[in-house]
């Protein structure tokens, strides 16, 4: 196999590990050619096993012959390998820089990863465009599913069917898409079964500096229109970025063309900026020798709470001009496939309970981020160690995961997963054994032909074992629109991520056990005293039959 | 909201006029903190109050003049002791009641709990009448060997008498955390008595060979040598006392800490408290912050870092861990002191306990916590929560942040506390309510002195009554975090803003789901099935049902507590001084 090329010491003996929260262990080291792996070879002990593709950086230090590897992962943890043997510790650190650093796809793990569970519904199948519009047609029949896409030909990044107007066809469809950015003409995102209003999505139109205009893009949105009503274009970026486009080609919607939309600008940042303010942010949260006054001008100057708050604005926005204005909406910054993604999902969230259910939550992902097309491999291809400089790396999808989290923490019943399926979402966009969140998108993940080589995510997440882990006892199906919160104070860092491997969350795992023992103590007494009271309920007609004689 | 305005004795009440509704927000008037008014304008006068619980009433009257008697009224009902509201109510309608409300707390029992009379430590008569300290309880405990001319002797070489004595006793190791105020040493000082007293301290604690003196105050910078600098210090004594450099100016002025070369066996320990007039200002910004009007993330964490509140709550909650381990890790007593001791010292000495002792994370606990190291020990009540118009230099949140600690704690272990965020709250208010006599006046002489036991009644067999709303639905007494000594993570990231104390607007939105109350009413759901469960099974092994049993549990109704009930009869006193049109934001 290629791999044995790269890995010059496949073993050594006599490595020490210290990690966060866990005793020192010391045991034998190995490299494979898709995971780090230390055993002690003592059945006490926890050993290692991290993916290559989780580590985000290496240090190496020596003192004397005794070298030492900090690793960096992506999911924020640090560990610690002392290795005795300076010749052994280059190689083993040399070879976790290649393997870790490993370009080519058909190399990536999921593609050799073998189940050890019993896949008993195939995830790759369990959200199919087809059956989300099933729910849609059963609902209206003012859209179609077009299949002008399916051959990834009128947009790369889109899937093959998309939901579109029924009274545009084809045609109008293929010259709208010419006028979008990447081809992304304006289509369904979300259907608002309380009053009939819809949210859209696409990427900005190529106006360009001399105000080009599309009649069939112009015809395509305003099909979305009732007779004599108004819809919001939300662009994600503000008027002078907006603008600042139109020299690159891209621009907005004029109100000349589009006299029937009212357009609002929003502030969500850029996706270099945000990788930028990641790494900030995890600096501050690893340094502990802060005094107060330094931690909290950190946190401030890294500006993650302020995308958390503005991405938060801009959904509520997109919300309410369609739960509370009535209006339908079409969402789009440049690309429309990081910011949007983000306003439409959580806007989604805010506004349909099946969303905040496990099942739901995983269509959501499926439909608005992995069909949607956000490149996730360009995305998360770094986290925040690393020390190469980032190309398209951007926490996007952790930043929408966070906003979850902020959301569930306001909402701490509505929502059927607790915040560990949020933090195993992005541990899995990161480095993961399944194929869920490999290449940009649907035609990409399509060529690799992913459904039938790797495994899905969801088929691991749907097993009844894990679904129980990632359930919320506190869950009580809430039908309502719940409107979150976004003034600062409200706003909270996420623990579960930024501090996970910084302070032990020992109490507060307590705590959620305590709840989940003190409803699931009263679920059984509930289920007695029905017993009982059935039971009783019996006697009691037997009774007289008991007297005769 | 529209309606009207009604002043009564001790409240202010808003009644709306929607008939269907008819809402009331009544406002206690020793609550009441200030009422500006800002220019008139032509819809009417605007008045704004602000009460001590950092609540903000906005009104709206039409004419002038009403506006202006209103304030007036305002002004001088909040603050007159006879018209205080706990002095108003005529205490003898139910002596008996009152009586036994203020027996309901047993501090001898307490420290009879800890193990106190002992072997090691006695209680002493010298302060009966309170001859050595006015602003001590009457009965101290002192160690063993500490003879009545010691006492004496140390209480004249400290701070108003405030001589070192026992607070805490940790059975384990027994290892005790005693209190004082700072020695008057001056620059060459010295007393034998007291060097004495903090040996015998030493002595009480039979397996350690040292004690630890925790001032709690910031440490002066640098290295003195005395003698060259003592003249250059007298030329700039009275700009530093200007500025109140704490320790520094206290040396310089007679006061200060212990000298380590004339008490032997002692380690000074800094730990950096800021002083009142410091957590005065830092207060009124994070106040401030909560009030922000739609600000930025920026705007928020930027205030919050500026009003260096978290800092010193941190600050405070250090002190409590250090105490706390030299007691129960290393086994060392501890002497706490700041300049007065009983601010800081009664801060970080009740942290100290909480951490230490499971019983004080209970409702009863915490009440005879802050019996015995803020109420017993002389902190200024009256002064430090402005009850009375006074001097506004000696106003500052203390407890508020003794409070806030307990909170943090809380956040940090779910688990550990009996009581929830509300249980503070209510304790926060009435610490500055006066709607009890607990809190009134700043010693144990002068709430005698002032016969409150036989004009007031006291609040803490009113709040165990309602202890059901103040119950953790998390606390287990059997659960490992209930047991032992808290080690809490102190690094910054660790601190929150309470929002519960300092957003309140937040609080008068729609409620929003708290875990909470979904487990209290899970857990008060459980009980019921628990007791239909024992009627039916009483009933199921002799397979005869009686008739009795059938219903299994009838609904409880739990007659809220509500503390305005008893307040109805003021109604008919109310003199309706204003009908008014009035708008609350």
């Amino acid at each position: 196999m290629e791999f044995a090329e790269l890995i010059k010491t496949p073993r050594v003996d006599g490595v020490v590990l210290r990690r966060p929260f866990l005793p020192t262990v010391e045991g034998t080291l190995c490299l494979t050619g898709h995971h780090l792996i230390l055993s002690s070879r003592q059945d006490n002990t926890e050993e290692l096993w991290l993916l290559h593709a989780n580590i985000d950086a290496i240090e190496k230090r020596f003192v004397g012959s005794l070298g030492t590897i900090i690793v960096k992962c992506k999911d924020l943890r640090v560990i610690q390998l002392d290795i005795p043997g300076m010749e052994e510790c280059l190689n083993i650190a040399s070879s976790i820089e290649v393997l870790s650093t490993l370009d080519s796809v058909s190399l990536m793990y999921p593609l050799f990863y073998r189940p050890m569970f019993q896949v008993i519904e195939d995830g790759w199948k369990s959200f199919l465009p087809e059956d989300a519009f099933k729910d849609l047609e059963s609902m209206t029949e003012e859209w179609r599913l077009s299949d002008v896409n399916k051959d990834y030909s009128v947009c790369s990044s889109y899937p093959p069917l998309v939901a579109v107007p029924k009274d545009v066809d084809d045609d109008t469809l293929r010259k709208a898409a010419a006028f979008r950015h990447g081809g992304r003409f304006p289509v369904l995102s979300y259907y608002h079964k309380k009053n009939g209003m819809v949210m859209m999505r696409s990427g900005q139109p190529l106006t360009g500096t001399n105000g080009r205009r599309c009649k069939e893009d112009e015809k395509l949105i305003n099909a979305t229109l009732r007779a004599g009503k108004r819809g919001y274009i939300i662009d994600t970026r503000t008027v002078s970025v907006a603008q600042q486009a139109k020299a690159r080609g891209g621009g907005f919607e004029s109100e000349a063309n589009y006299p029937q939309w009212r357009r609002i600008h929003k502030a969500i940042e850029r996706s270099s900026i945000l990788q930028e303010s990641l790494i900030k942010l995890v600096e501050a949260c690893n340094d502990q020798s802060h005094s107060m006054d330094r931690w909290l001008s950190k946190l401030e100057a890294s500006n993650w709470q302020t995308h958390v708050k503005e991405i938060l604005t801009t959904a509520c926005l997109a919300a309410q001009c369609i739960d509370r204005e009535g209006a339908s909406v079409l969402v789009h910054g440049t690309e429309g496939t990081d910011s949007t993604l983000q306003v439409t999902s959580l806007a989604q969230i805010i506004l349909d309970p099946a969303c905040r259910t496990i099942q739901g939550f995983q269509a959501l992902v499926e439909r608005e981020w992995l069909q949607a097309g956000h490149p996730f491999q360009q995305r998360c291809s770094q986290s925040a160690y690393s020390n190469s400089k980032p190309r398209c790396e951007a926490p996007v999808f952790l930043l929408f995961l966070d906003c979850v989290w902020q959301i569930l923490r306001q909402f701490p019943c509505s929502f059927q997963f607790s915040q560990h399926f949020l933090v195993l979402l992005f541990e899995h966009t990161y480095a993961s054994q399944f194929g869920t969140f490999m290449g940009n998108s649907a035609s990409e993940r399509s060529k690799l032909n992913l459904s039938q080589k790797t495994v899905s995510l969801w088929s691991w997440v749907n097993r009844p074992q894990e679904v129980e882990r990632l359930s919320n006892p506190l869950y009580e199906a809430n039908c309502l629109v719940i409107w979150p919160s976004v003034a600062p104070q409200s706003l909270l860092l996420w623990e579960g991520v930024f501090l996970r491997w910084k302070r032990s969350s020992r109490c507060l795992d307590e705590a959620y056990d305590e709840m989940v023992h003190i409803i699931q103590y009263n679920k059984e007494l509930q289920n007695k005293v029905n017993n009982l009271r059935r039971q009783l309920a019996q006697l009691e007609t037997e009774e007289p039959l008991l007297q005769t004689p | 909201m529209v309606g009207t305005l009604y002043l009564s004795a001790t409240h202010t009440i808003f009644v709306e006029n929607n008939p269907e509704t008819r809402r009331e927000t009544w406002v206690l008037h020793s609550m009441v903190a200030s009422v500006e008014r800002p220019p008139t304008t032509p819809s009417g006068s605007h008045l704004v109050v602000h009460t001590k619980n950092f609540q903000v009433v906005q009104l709206l009257i039409p004419q002038e003049r009403d506006a202006m008697d209103v304030q007036a009224s305002l002004a001088r009902l909040s603050q007159k002791y006879s018209e205080l509201y706990c002095l108003s109510i005529n205490p003898n309608a139910n002596k008996e009641e009152r009586e036994e409300s203020w027996s309901f707390l047993d501090l001898q029992a307490d420290y009879r709990r800890m193990g106190v009379p002992n072997n090691l430590w006695v209680s002493t008569p010298a302060n009966s009448e309170y001859r050595v300290c006015d602003t001590y309880p009457s009965e101290l405990f002192v160690p063993k060997s500490a003879t009545p001319p010691v006492i004496v002797g140390s209480s004249k070489f400290r701070s108003r008498g405030r001589l070192p004595v026992l607070t805490y006793f940790h059975q384990d190791t027994l290892a005790a955390i005693c209190r004082c105020s700072q020695p008057l040493s001056g620059f060459s000082a010295r007393s034998q008595e007291d060097e004495q007293m903090l040996e015998a301290i030493m002595k009480s604690n039979p397996g350690s060979d040292y004690i630890y003196v925790v001032d709690t105050r910031p440490k002066v910078r640098g290295h003195w040598c005395e003698s060259t600098i003592r003249i250059l210090l007298y030329c700039v004594l009275m700009m530093i006392i200007s500025l109140q450099l704490n320790a520094m100016a206290n040396r310089a002025a007679g006061k200060g800490y212990e000298n380590e070369d004339h008490y032997a066996n002692i380690k000074l320990q800094f730990i950096g408290i800021e002083n009142i007039h410091v957590m005065r200002n830092s207060q009124q910004k994070i106040i401030d912050v909560g009030e922000l009007k739609t600000p930025s993330m920026g705007d928020f964490l930027w205030g919050l870092e500026s009003s260096g509140w978290l800092k010193h709550i941190k600050a405070v909650l250090d002190a409590g861990v250090f105490i706390a381990k030299a007691v129960a890790e290393e086994g060392i007593s501890v002497v706490v002191h700041c300049s007065d001791g009983w601010d800081r010292t009664a801060q970080a000495c009740s942290v100290a306990s909480v951490l230490l002792e499971p019983y004080y994370r209970t409702m009863k606990g915490l009440m005879l916590l802050i019996e015995r190291d803020w109420v017993s020990f002389g902190h200024k009540f009256s002064h430090r929560y402005n009850h009375l118009e006074g001097d506004p230099k000696e106003v500052s949140p203390v407890i508020d942040q003794f409070l806030e600690c307990v909170w943090q704690l809380s956040e940090q272990f779910p688990c550990a506390f009996e009581f929830n965020e509300r249980f503070l709250v209510q304790l926060h208010r009435h610490v500055y309510s006066c709607q009890y006599g607990n809190f009134l006046g700043n010693s144990q002489k002068e709430r005698r002195d002032m016969g409150l036991r036989e004009r007031t009644h006291s609040l803490w067999p009113q709040l165990w009554k309602d202890r059901a709303q103040y119950a953790n639905p998390l606390y287990r007494a059997d659960h490992t975090q209930t047991q032992g000594m808290l080690r809490p993570n102190t690094t910054p990231y660790c601190f929150k803003m309470w929002k519960g104390m300092y957003n309140r607007v937040e609080k008068s939105s729609p409620p929003r789901q708290t875990p909470t109350d979904l487990l209290t009413a899970v857990r008060e759901e459980t009980q019921q099935l628990e007791e239909e469960l024992t009627n039916h099974q009483e009933v199921a092994p002799g397979g005869t049902a009686q008739p009795g049993t059938k219903q299994g549990i009838q609904t409880r109704s739990r007659s809220a507590p509500n503390e305005r009930c008893s307040l109805r009869p003021i109604y008919n006193f109310i003199n309706v001084l204003l009908s008014l049109l009035i708008t609350i934001n």
